[in-house]
């Protein structure tokens, strides 16, 4: 689904992803792990096309399409979501008026009929529930005023409207309470299916406790230092991240 | 054009006299001589630094007084936004036009109705408040408004009264307008512990046209009032609108104000408030959305006479092509006047790089255990937002014109009286061109 290939990218003059190699396929949850400033959420942020970042070199091939030609919204419309670390609030808006204009942009680039307001506060139901939400969250504007764990898990639900390909979640576990968390990775779970794939990214092994990757990856420096099953979580958790940096100090 | 404004006065000075009283014809006289001895304000008028009134000064308007026009309900329907049910007065080239205004049943004690036809009944009530609370010194414009004010909408709200249906003011101008000059002339009071909602709209039949539009509003809120006053603003792009809200506030009253400019290629709105008792609030939004070479001036100025009173304004810009904005918010605090809360926001949003904003907080505080902030800001849309939404699968013009929208709806949401609120954000879409 997704080949990820010498992958270079700055912002201004600062590199911060320095051959980046990663295969994603269809049904697999992969986990991108590292210290601060790795170029976890950077990796994140360039796969959605992020325009405060440049790709200097390598190449992102999505489905068969070169996903770093396609414009942020077309990459959406291809089934590309990222979860933010920090959701945009964006007052005035509400948060049905977003997502249904998300929802309809996504059909009309499958050549699919809109849906009118009414359809879509069916579809929402079910999808509301999967993040223990009544339907008064709809009529608030987006994101505005939300708590920390408000915001992410209207990530989730906009995630279940929306239905991406490949989910790539950035940070989605960083500031939330236990109960927060269990909601969060509640939602990941139940949209797991074999055709379509997540990428989390994340500093703690906690998140793993409830969303069980098939593959983790550990960025250090811009580059994937280490790889292996959901066991090396586990070692990160109980060793820190320093001993594979110091690996890659010795190396370079 | 000074001369010729005192000939004109001079001129109809008989056939006015006839109409109105001797207190009234006395004030018009001093108006007159106040505009005699400055004639029209300058550039070089701090108040009127940046925004230049030469287009209004050098031209010699003809006074409009009902220049003939075919009006009828079809024409106004767009303006009245589906509230025919409302109590509303429609003005035609300054002249009250009793077929395209609908008064229905009043509560007892309300009076709604033109300003020519009170003058002719009990003067009371006019003579205690018309022109009393508007001062001519303050501005060349007020005076000649004062002058040559002839019509107008009157609504006054006895004691302990709710007016339930809002009444709307409409100042029409037609295509026959062009050339000329209405002074409307608006007295709304509201006593003690009553409650209303009025709405002043001006606009125009012809987008093109050149006319000028002078208008005053004087307020007084009463006791424990409360009013919200809304000014719909969205004349001709080719016409002047100079316009002058001046609001009395008394103890426990509150008073909202919400004032949308998007018409006029040069338009000024003055909102002066003054708060004469304890435990008043009062609340100012504004928003201005400008294009093409508009120029559109808000002059707001708060007095806090008397403690314990809060004062909340939000004032926001969304511009466009080589337009400019002005903003100056004067917030007076006087020594007596503790514990004011006072806040002022004005925020803008450029669209083009050729638009500008001159925005001036001026605030003087004279007393010391008070809480006064100001804020204001000139900036485009925020990248981290416009990513967000696209990231989302909305395509980047979409995402333009949906977080603009998102600007201005959000003061725009302050609005207590429902179908304003959505007339207000249908004004903006259809101005953005649709979200």
């Amino acid at each position: 689904m997704l080949e990820i290939r010498n992958l270079n990218a700055s912002a201004g003059d600062t590199e911060i992803l320095r051959g980046i190699n990663l295969t994603v396929n269809a049904g697999e949850v992969h986990a991108v792990m590292g210290p601060n400033g790795s170029g976890k959420s950077t990796l994140a942020q360039v796969l959605a096309g992020h325009p405060a970042y440049t790709v200097t070199s390598g190449s992102v091939t999505y489905m068969g399409q070169d996903l770093l030609a396609l414009e942020p919204e077309k990459r959406a419309q291809a089934g590309v979501f990222l979860a933010f670390q920090y959701p945009v609030e964006i007052p005035g808006v509400t948060n049905a008026y977003f997502l249904r204009a998300a929802y309809n942009e996504r059909r009309k680039a499958h050549g699919e009929e809109e849906i009118d307001s009414m359809d879509f506060i069916d579809l929402l139901e079910s999808k509301l529930k999967l993040v223990d939400w009544g339907p008064e969250i709809m009529s608030r504007a987006v994101n505005f005023g939300f708590s920390g764990g408000e915001k992410k898990r209207n990530e989730i639900l906009q995630m279940a409207v929306l239905e991406p390909r490949l989910a790539i979640l950035d940070e989605t576990d960083s500031g939330l309470d236990i109960d927060a968390l269990r909601i969060v990775a509640k939602g990941v779970n139940e949209l797991r299916r074999p055709d379509n794939a997540t990428i989390l990214v994340t500093h703690y092994q906690r998140l793993l406790n409830y969303i069980v990757p098939d593959h983790v990856h550990v960025l250090v420096g811009g580059r994937i230092v280490k790889s292996g099953g959901k066991e090396l979580a586990l070692e990160l958790e109980a060793r820190g991240y320093e001993w594979l940096e110091d690996a890659v100090g010795a190396a370079t | 054009m000074t001369e010729a404004l005192v000939q004109e006065f001079e001129a109809l000075a008989g056939t006015a006299t006839a109409e109105s009283p001797e207190w009234l014809e006395s004030a018009r006289r001093s108006a007159m001589e106040r505009f005699t001895r400055t004639g029209f304000p300058t550039g070089r008028e701090e108040e009127w630094r940046f925004t230049p009134v030469k287009p209004v000064a050098q031209t010699r308007w003809r006074l409009a007084n009902g220049t003939p026009a075919v009006v009828t309900r079809r024409h106004i329907a767009p303006f009245t936004f589906g509230h025919a049910e409302w109590t509303t007065l429609v003005f035609v080239n300054g002249v009250l036009s009793e077929s395209l205004s609908e008064i229905g049943p009043l509560p007892e004690g309300v009076l709604v109705g033109g300003l020519s036809e009170a003058l002719r009944g009990d003067g009371a009530l006019l003579q205690e408040h018309l022109t009393r609370h508007a001062p001519v010194e303050d501005s060349a414009f007020t005076a000649l408004n004062t002058a040559f004010l002839r019509e107008g909408g009157v609504i006054y709200v006895p004691a302990g009264v709710e007016l339930s249906r809002p009444v709307h003011l409409i100042f029409v101008a037609t295509p026959e307008a062009a050339g000329t000059v209405t002074h409307p002339r608006n007295l709304i009071v509201v006593e003690k512990g009553s409650r209303a909602s009025v709405i002043e709209s001006y606009v125009s039949l012809s987008q093109g046209s050149t006319y000028w539009t002078n208008a005053v509003t004087e307020v007084s809120a009463g006791a424990g009032s409360w009013l919200e006053h809304t000014r719909i603003q969205r004349e001709s792009e080719q016409a002047h609108h100079i316009g002058l809200t001046q609001v009395n506030q008394q103890r426990d009253s509150h008073y909202r104000s919400f004032s949308l400019a998007m018409g006029g290629a040069l338009a000024r709105h003055n909102l002066h408030v003054r708060l004469n008792d304890e435990n008043i609030e009062t609340l100012m939004y504004g928003l201005y959305l400008t294009r093409g070479e508009q120029v559109v001036d808000n002059h707001t100025a708060i007095y806090h006479d008397q403690p314990h009173c809060r004062s909340w304004e939000v004032y926001k810009g969304v511009l466009d092509g080589r337009s400019r904005a002005v903003f100056n918010g004067k917030v007076f605090v006087k020594p007596e006047a503790q514990k004011t809360d006072a806040k002022q926001t004005n925020r803008n949003l450029l669209r083009s790089d050729e638009a500008r904003v001159d925005t001036k907080p001026q605030l003087e505080i004279f007393a010391d255990d008070v809480k006064c902030t100001h804020g204001a800001t000139v900036g485009k849309l925020d990248d981290v937002a416009r990513f967000y939404a696209r990231s989302r699968g909305l395509p980047a013009d979409a995402v333009e014109r949906l977080l603009t929208y998102a600007f201005a709806a959000e003061v725009i949401e302050e609005v207590v009286l429902e179908p304003v609120r959505q007339e207000l954000e249908r004004l903006v879409l259809e101005r953005l061109g649709g979200i």
